[in-house]
């Protein structure tokens, strides 16, 4: 079976040795059990992240998106361009759909796009691997390489923001989004019900206002032991970082002992399809996934 | 010399939602708010606003250049996008917050030393400069924003952390020497030093 | 359709639906010829299937039976299977009323077959008591529909009745049609995308009503007098000439408008002053520009202009201080919305600031919202506290977002006032004012003659020359189940006489309106009840011999159906009665009945349930429950197969005003342990179908507690009970825990003496 192939545009956090290090790492296992195959946009950069608004502004930041959009266009002409990272995913499609709506904002793009060499048609579409997943692979596709169940283990699913909201997966309810869940269970796992499904960690402000943001993170860390979890999945970067950073933090100042590993989808996903820890990117947790390890080590 | 913002106030007199219509981002939909409070009902950071985003829609209406500009509320909009999904007249309120927030900031109104104000900026100028972002220099630059002696204390705050990252393989010590980068550099910088000339020749900030 | 000179009873027991699984049939059989005096009693296992239904018309035409018991289903049931009206017809409800409601099991066999008896026996002795009604046509019925008031509402009554083939009689008071309408630069949209305002179109429906064969226009005349009853009403127009002229119609709508809340009465808000108006004032000053720009009485262009909504209204809600208008009048939100629109159209730097407590626009009016905020109406929900008007305006309000109390300045204020209805003469004003005037009060005649020429109708009813207000001086019964119908039979209220509304909704109800008198003329020719009861071919007939001109009916007639002649008799107006009974429950000498419901139809199945001596423990409850909502309820409990004790007996009633008192000592005197009375709610939100049936019920029984004293019973053993026609798990509930509490009370003292 030939391969599904896609741009892909890994965005920042996911490069070797950032943040995210582990997260690309776990998604190659899920690559070749798929047969997708993602094509890295060359030269891409920095969608701009939503902080950039406040010296961004509204065209640079298009500008930025616009440029990878058309690089895309350019070397992978007829593909998808697919990203991890919610937050790319989320300034790539809007950029993609405001300019394709307004003209003279595409014009405008176009104009500074010029000063990189680049000019953006407006053809390729932004979607989340997620989507890919769920709507060119399927559940049925996505459950057959499933060879250790993760039975016996708790997942509370955080969906968080930016995969939900404002897009959304799949046209799901953006209250209640299921198809963490599901995944969840597609690997053999149990979701539990929990109330802090679709609560901001504090985003870019757990840097700037580190109290507000730690609140956000406590209420779903400790909704999380509430409904019975080993560990908290989630589909994002700054979810994963913010909620599994800052435990030792809010440790300290509140006294709490949370110890809640959060991994991501795709370290479920590999550990079911039979790999191992490392192709898991579990070396990278702060706070070890061990439940998760010894399924993996089995 | 005439600044942004007393020319903004001259060309628009009272009329603070025309100013907004012209000059922020998705501003010509604060008219069509009706009131409901939803958006204010919704914000995980809801009750550190000074003024909802409910507020704000009707302090632009009735006027309120200085209270709404000068206000560190915008600032507290995390980008989770409730408020734009949940508003039955489907505002995009999250653009009009980040709007009037880039806006104040440009125009040099937005309060000084507001912490989301100072790691926006210091994030956009190090994505700037290699067109990608460097997780440790922006994480040091942040430590350091308020001088060096509170950066030392908040680096060693924070110091297991980092450790534990490293460890991990989640933070590289080497990205303080060069690290990831964009190959056209120079073109991204030209790119956005024309985006933004564009933008601000039709705001009139330029 | 007259009974025949000797009757002929007949029982129908149908053994179908697991009737005969549970219940003794041959026993049932036996109770209806022995105990019931059925002269044929027949067993079907599916009576109501063409077999069965068949059966029946053999005996009715070759056996000459004339009286039917149909022992089966509920009455509500199967009613076009079992529907012969040419004889009388019982129902005994063993399926709803016995099989499914009574708990299953062997246990319960004895208890059940005693209910199924005894439901067998009131239906044969209710039987006896009835005749086949044979309706009521005196006379040849007018089918012309009188429609008072030639605005919006009355216009579209007009041409909706003469469209369906009816002679029409519009009566308008001033010199041209159209009437409130005709004061408007444009108006609400209608239709899709709802965004602009609309040209007004009164003068194309006009030229449309004055054009149409069917309908009849006099224009500067007034209702000088209204007799009769509906398919005979006699009215006489009076034209401005001093002319009269006489019209025989069958049914009336009134259409009579509204009239704006006096300006001057708001003093608070500016009312009086300079370059302060209504929105009658703005649409005028709109008209006079014509597009152009809106100028203020003082000739100068309107630059910046504020609307004050709900001035006046929703007593100290929206902006009113609570000394004016309780209530909301619906349109005024969209009509600001529309004069906003006036300013912005022409010029969009004119400042245009609506001031809202709640922005409410019915129907699609959400779309004309943001259609203006999309021109740049400012909309602010604010309190305005006070207006000065002058050459330059100052509106004080609280910004109820911002939580401050402010001030703006402004051209032009406009206060969005509410609508007062056109609807006559105050009745309870009217009956002091009488009664005053009977007792030789001089003011008081002096005031009567001021109010008579208030009258919009002129009726020549005992109870007062127009129709009865419901809340806040509407002429309305009851604005969710009985739109139109007001509380005068064959008279239909339409438009802003009877609720506040715009025009939209003013056209969609003289529609509805006009149906309703088509309905009643329809029905009356027939000789049926008009509504709610629209088959019934019964109507109350009086003993006169045995009158003591009490007045009880005529007072408690909640519809005005009887007049009184010169000795105070009654007279009965069939036309305008709704068969609802409660002259019958009013009366002291039970000398009102109708043919097939009477004191005797219900006292008889009192008097035929079989009463279990003390020792047996087997307590005996009579159910009286209303048939519009309480016993649909009972029979639902059943549908549901809810269970309840097999120790009542229900018996629908037209509606608790028809319960005579009568029954009630008559079933204690019988030895019943206690008598539960089951209808709809009362009071100011009623849901009782003729209005105050219910809530004369409950005086008359507050009443009877002296009775059960003399009677050496306690209080308990009377109660009554508002039922929804929802509450079929309630009803439940209510008759178990009643039979618990009699049941506490050990059985009744009058056992044994019946």
């Amino acid at each position: 079976m030939s391969k599904k192939q896609y741009a892909f545009y890994p965005g920042c956090s996911s490069q070797a040795k950032a943040s995210a290090d582990n997260f690309l790492r776990s998604i190659e296992v899920v690559k070749e059990k798929l047969d997708i195959q993602l094509n890295e946009i060359p030269d891409w950069n920095c969608c701009g992240a939503s902080i950039g608004y406040g010296e961004g502004g509204e065209l640079p930041r298009l500008a930025l998106s616009a440029r990878n959009l058309a690089l895309a266009e350019t070397n992978f002409a007829g593909q998808d361009m697919v990203s991890v990272c919610p937050a790319c995913w989320l300034a790539s499609r809007e950029t993609a759909e405001r300019l394709s709506e307004n003209s003279s904002l595409l014009a405008e793009c176009n104009e500074a796009l010029k000063e990189a060499g680049l000019t953006f048609k407006g053809e390729v579409k932004a979607r989340h691997f997620v989507e890919v997943l769920i709507e060119d692979i399927g559940w049925e596709k996505m459950k057959e390489p499933v060879v250790k169940p993760l039975e016996g283990l708790k997942f509370a699913g955080y969906v968080g923001c930016q995969t939900n909201r404002p897009f959304g997966i799949a046209g799901e309810s953006f209250e209640n989004p299921k198809y963490l869940d599901k995944m969840i269970e597609t690997c053999g796992g149990e979701a539990v019900k929990y109330d802090q499904k679709v609560t901001c960690c504090g985003g870019a402000l757990a840097f700037s206002e580190p109290e507000k943001a730690q609140k956000q993170i406590r209420d779903i860390v400790e909704s999380a032991y509430d409904h019975g979890a080993d560990m908290i999945v989630t589909p994002c970067q700054l979810c994963q970082a913010n909620v599994e950073i800052y435990q030792s933090e809010i440790n300290k100042k509140q006294g709490t002992k949370f110890n809640m590993p959060v991994v991501y989808y795709s370290q479920l996903m590999t550990v079911a399809y039979g790999g191992t820890a490392e192709q898991a990117g579990l070396d990278g947790q702060l706070i070890k996934a061990e439940k998760l390890e010894k399924i993996a080590g089995k | 010399m005439t600044t942004a913002n007393e020319k903004a106030i001259a060309k628009y007199k009272n009329d603070f939602l025309r100013e907004v219509e012209a000059n922020v981002e998705d501003g010509h939909w604060v008219k069509m708010c009706m009131q409901c409070g939803v958006c204010a009902g919704s914000c995980p950071l809801g009750p550190h606003w000074e003024h909802s985003p409910q507020k704000i829609f009707m302090m632009i209406r009735a006027g309120k250049r200085e209270e709404v500009l000068k206000s560190d509320s915008m600032w507290m909009c995390t980008s989770c996008y409730n408020c734009i999904v949940r508003c039955p007249r489907k505002l995009p309120i999250t653009h009009i917050m980040h709007g009037l927030a880039n806006y104040a900031h440009r125009l040099g109104l937005a309060p000084q030393g507001q912490p989301t104000r100072e790691i926006a900026k210091l994030f956009w100028d190090n994505l700037i400069k290699t067109g990608r972002v460097n997780e440790l220099k922006f994480s040091l630059a942040m430590y350091f924003k308020d001088g060096f002696s509170q950066g030392i204390k908040n680096a060693m705050a924070m110091q297991s952390i980092g450790l534990g990252l490293m460890k991990a393989k989640r933070l590289n010590p080497l990205e303080l020497f060069g690290g990831h980068a964009c190959k056209d550099k120079s073109g991204i910088q030209k790119m956005i030093a024309k985006a933004r000339e564009i933008e601000d020749r039709r705001r009139g900030l330029a | 359709m007259n009974a025949p000179a000797t009757p002929k009873y007949a029982a129908y027991i149908c053994s179908g639906c697991g009737i005969g699984d549970v219940l003794d049939i041959a026993a049932l059989e036996k109770v209806a010829k022995n105990e019931g005096k059925m002269a044929l009693v027949k067993t079907h296992d599916f009576l109501c299937s063409a077999a069965g239904v068949e059966m029946i018309k053999q005996d009715i035409a070759n056996e000459g039976v004339t009286h039917l018991c149909i022992a089966a289903c509920s009455r509500r049931a199967k009613t076009e299977a079992f529907y012969f009206p040419s004889v009388a017809v019982s129902r005994a409800n063993l399926r709803e009323g016995v099989i499914w409601v009574v708990a299953e099991g062997a246990e319960h066999d004895e208890v059940r077959q005693e209910m199924a008896e005894d439901y067998v026996r009131m239906s044969c002795a209710e039987i006896k008591k009835m005749t086949a009604p044979a309706g009521n046509i005196k006379e040849a019925s007018s089918k012309k529909i009188l429609v008072v008031g030639g605005g919006m509402s009355g216009m579209t009554a007009a041409l909706a009745a003469a469209d369906a083939g009816y002679e029409v009689v519009l009566v308008e008071k001033t010199g041209a049609l159209g009437g409130f309408a005709n004061q408007l630069y444009k108006r609400v949209p209608f239709n899709s995308p709802y965004a602009e305002p609309q040209e007004v179109g009164a003068g194309e429906t006009a030229a449309k009503v004055h054009s149409h064969p069917k309908i009849k226009v006099y224009l500067n005349a007034t209702v000088a007098e209204t007799a009769g009853a509906p398919g005979r009403f006699a009215v006489k127009i009076a034209t401005e000439s001093g002319s009269i002229s006489e019209e025989r119609c069958g049914a009336i709508v009134q259409a009579t408008g509204f009239t704006t809340y006096p300006l001057e009465k708001l003093p608070e808000l500016g009312g009086g002053q300079p370059n302060v108006v209504d929105q009658a004032g703005l649409e005028a000053l709109a008209k006079a520009a014509n597009g152009g720009p809106i100028k203020r009485a003082d000739g100068k262009e309107v630059k910046s202009v504020v609307f004050v909504q709900c001035a006046g209204q929703r007593g100290s809600g929206g902006n009113g201080s609570g000394q004016h208008l309780e209530y909301c009048s619906g349109h005024c939100c969209a009509t600001s919305i529309k004069q906003a629109m006036y300013f912005k159209d022409q010029n969009p730097d004119i400042d245009t600031v609506i001031m809202y407590s709640d922005l409410r626009v019915p129907g699609m009016g959400e779309d004309f919202y943001r259609s203006a905020q999309k021109k740049g109406v400012i909309f602010t929900k604010a309190k305005v506290t006070g207006v000065k008007g002058g050459d330059r305006c100052e509106v004080q309000f609280k910004d109820l977002i911002l939580d401050e109390e402010t001030a703006t300045d402004a051209d032009l204020v406009v206060l969005a006032t509410g609508q007062v209805p056109n609807a006559g003469v105050n009745l309870d004003e009217w009956t002091a004012t009488v009664t005053a005037a009977e007792s030789g009060d001089e003011a008081a005649k002096e005031k009567k003659a001021a109010l008579q020429k208030l009258s919009v109708l002129n009726l020549q009813y005992r109870q007062g020359p127009d129709m009865p207000q419901f809340k806040y001086g509407f002429a309305d019964s009851h604005f969710i189940c009985f739109p139109y119908e007001t509380r005068r039979t064959g008279i239909y209220a339409a438009g802003p006489v009877r609720r506040p509304m715009d025009m939209f909704q003013a056209t969609e109800d003289a529609t509805g309106a006009a149906m309703k008198a088509i309905q009643a003329v329809e029905n009356v020719e027939k000789g049926r009840a008009v509504h709610p009861r629209a088959w019934d071919l019964s109507y109350p007939k009086a003993r006169l011999e045995g009158c003591t001109q009490c007045k009880r009916c005529t007072v408690e007639c909640p519809f005005g159906a009887i007049d009184e002649d010169e000795k105070r008799f009654p007279v009965f107006n069939e036309e305008r009665c709704r068969r609802c009974g409660t002259c019958m429950g009013a009366c002291p000498v039970r000398v009102i009945s109708f043919e097939n419901y009477s004191c005797d139809t219900v006292g008889m199945q009192i008097k035929a349930v079989n009463i279990p001596d003390e020792f047996e423990e087997k307590p005996r409850i009579l159910i009286l429950a209303c048939e519009n909502d309480a016993y649909p309820a009972l029979d639902m409990a059943g549908v549901q197969r809810m269970t309840y004790s097999a120790y009542v007996r229900a018996i629908p009633v037209r509606c608790l005003g028809s319960v005579n008192t009568i029954w009630i000592t008559d079933a204690l005197n019988s030895g019943y342990d206690g008598v539960m009375m089951m209808g709809c709610k009362k009071g100011e939100d009623y849901q009782c179908h003729f209005v105050k049936g219910s809530e004369m019920a409950y005086y008359r029984m507050s009443k009877i507690d002296d009775t059960l004293k003399q009677l050496g019973l306690e209080p308990e053993r009377v109660q009554t009970q508002e039922v929804a026609i929802t509450d079929n798990a309630r009803v439940v509930k209510l008759i178990n825990d009643y039979v618990a509490q009699l049941n506490e009370m050990g059985p009744s003292p009058m056992k044994g003496f019946g």
